[in-house]
């Protein structure tokens, strides 16, 4: 008997009405997330952040999002009051954005942006909270963390910023991460460094995550399962182990395209030939 | 068969005093006629400062450089751009919004006094898989691969022998990524073009390239060929670690990185 999924996700639709028309940028896609590292991996424009952003009620207007299920530990999230959702939102499901420049507030320091975050969800004196926001910075390994706390966010290079953001997004621990495209702006090195921070908090307490990416490697190497969209609807999910098994065209030709230093310069890389059949499917 | 590209000692430096950057310190290198030398690092470590510097966008170096046998000045004149294009990684950034595509190809044929505006552009076009249709559109009215397509275009237009190629597909999908790198390759063949390609990718300029600089902190630490980088050659700590980490995620591996930034 398999316990109830973190996030249950069934026939999502999310249109958008614009002006040339509507635009459905996720097609009933149905997915669940366990306490595991799921995948979603998709090109721009496959629904893969919308998707991300539905499941926390985040899509801006004029964005439409319905779903036949969206629920969170058995809890519905589509027919929740904004209040509820709030008590959810940043304390039990969080998100990290793809660039932490946008995202932190720039005239404020980091110790007093990581502590009001924490202080929206806990009953804490600003001590207590800055304490706190020094202990998750070393989580997230950073060396200096008293120099951290004292910065201006441009005092930091995007990998540090991105450490910062994850930081107080893990700081009320919650139960769901959904980051999307959290370290495609690091350095390879740093990315994978911190994208080990994320593993180890998955293992130790059992954290769900949803990783959003466009690098299909980087998410078969990291994750436990693969979803694969394209244009709004899921084309196969694979186990990240054997992915190399896939069947689906586009995730063949995802794969193929890639270029691998083993046979590095020998050939021309194949190129992706969309099939507009692949519409029409879809889990 | 000569040089192409000599560099000698290069330094770039930004500000003065106690505060300046040494973005590029003693860097020297050698591209022969028809070859690709790619340019690897991470960010911060030099790599674009150095191709910018070749092309005339950064005028504060010392050092040598030629091209073609011709020493550089700190300006170039009109000849050399005939020589020597650039593409960019922003294909957003790089292309003026309010020029028809048309426009952004001509412009340097009337520089460039060739005239025969109307038969280059459609060859250009042609060149990179554009077809007529695109000549009178806006850059908003592309997709990203199909703008870098442009860019590419423009650079092509003046028959130039040497094209500097920085994160030309790092903005870009994987599939149109792969576009774009087989175009670069379909050109270099047919025109016997000199490429550096500059990018943190290490896989795409294992690619493209036979041989290869590894850069970190403004120098060069190691430079390789793609025989010694598939066979997992690499003499120096970071170019292994570089290497590895683009082979994917590894939290062993990941354990034993070391921070080079922080180094000497």
């Amino acid at each position: 008997m398999p316990e109830t999924p973190l996030i249950a996700v069934e026939d999502l639709h999310v249109d958008f009405a614009t002006p040339k028309g509507l635009v459905e940028a996720v097609r009933g896609i149905g997915f669940t997330l366990g306490r595991e590292k799921l995948g979603i991996v998709g090109e721009s424009g496959s629904g893969k952040s919308v998707t991300g952003r539905a499941i926390l009620r985040l899509v801006p207007p004029p964005g439409r999002v319905r779903a036949k299920r969206l629920e969170f530990e058995g809890r519905d999230l589509a027919g929740m009051s904004e209040q509820d959702m709030r008590r959810i939102r940043g304390r039990r499901i969080s998100m990290v954005m793809q660039d932490p420049k946008y995202s932190l507030n720039p005239v404020m320091t980091i110790g007093k942006q990581i502590a009001e975050a924490y202080r929206v969800h806990a009953q804490v004196a600003q001590r207590e909270a800055m304490r706190r926001a020094r202990t998750m910075l070393e989580a997230v390994r950073i060396r200096d963390p008293e120099r951290v706390l004292q910065a201006y966010p441009h005092e930091l290079s995007g990998g540090m910023g991105q450490r910062v953001m994850i930081a107080m997004m893990l700081i009320p621990e919650p139960d769901v991460l959904i980051a999307d495209e959290p370290t495609s702006a690091l350095d390879v090195t740093v990315q994978l460094q911190v994208l080990a921070i994320l593993d180890d908090l998955v293992t130790e307490r059992g954290m769900g995550l949803i990783f959003i990416s466009h690098d299909l490697n980087l998410v078969a190497s990291f994750c436990d399962r693969v979803l694969i969209m394209y244009a709004g609807r899921i084309m196969e999910i694979c186990d990240a182990k054997r992915l190399d098994e896939a069947r689906h065209p586009y995730t063949r030709g995802l794969l193929n395209c890639l270029p691998r230093i083993d046979a590095a310069g020998a050939e021309d890389l194949p190129v992706l030939r969309r099939d507009p059949a692949w519409l029409e499917q879809g889990l | 068969m000569t040089d192409m590209i000599e560099v000698e000692g290069l330094d770039v430096a930004f500000g003065r005093g106690k505060h300046a950057v040494r973005a590029a310190r003693d860097v020297s290198f050698r591209v022969a006629e028809g070859e690709s030398f790619g340019l690897v690092g991470e960010s911060g470590s030099g790599k674009s400062t150095v191709v910018r510097a070749l092309c005339g966008l950064n005028p504060t170096w010392t050092g040598r450089m030629a091209i073609a046998g011709q020493p550089l000045a700190a300006r170039r004149d009109k000849a050399f751009y005939k020589l020597v294009q650039m593409v960019f990684q922003d294909p957003y950034g790089s292309l003026h919004p309010r020029h028809t595509v048309d426009r952004i190809l001509s412009e340097p044929i009337a520089i460039h006094g060739l005239g025969d505006a109307e038969r280059r552009v459609t060859r250009a076009l042609e060149e990179v898989g554009l077809g007529p249709t695109f000549r009178f559109r806006f850059p908003h009215q592309l997709s990203g691969g199909q703008r870098q397509r442009v860019a590419v275009a423009r650079a092509l237009i003046l028959e130039p022998r040497v094209i500097l190629l920085d994160e030309p597909t790092s903005a870009l999908d994987v599939s149109i990524q792969a576009e774009v790198l087989n175009l670069l390759r379909r050109i270099k063949r047919e025109r016997n073009l000199t490429y550096i390609l500059v990018s943190h990718n290490l896989t795409v300029v294992a690619h493209m390239c036979g041989r290869i600089a590894v850069m970190n902190r403004g120098r060069i630490v190691e430079e390789l060929s793609v025989v010694q980088l598939r066979e997992r050659e690499p003499t120096q700590d970071y170019t292994r670690q570089l290497l590895t980490a683009s082979l994917g995620y590894d939290r062993e591996a990941i354990a034993r990185f070391v921070d080079f930034a922080e180094a000497g």
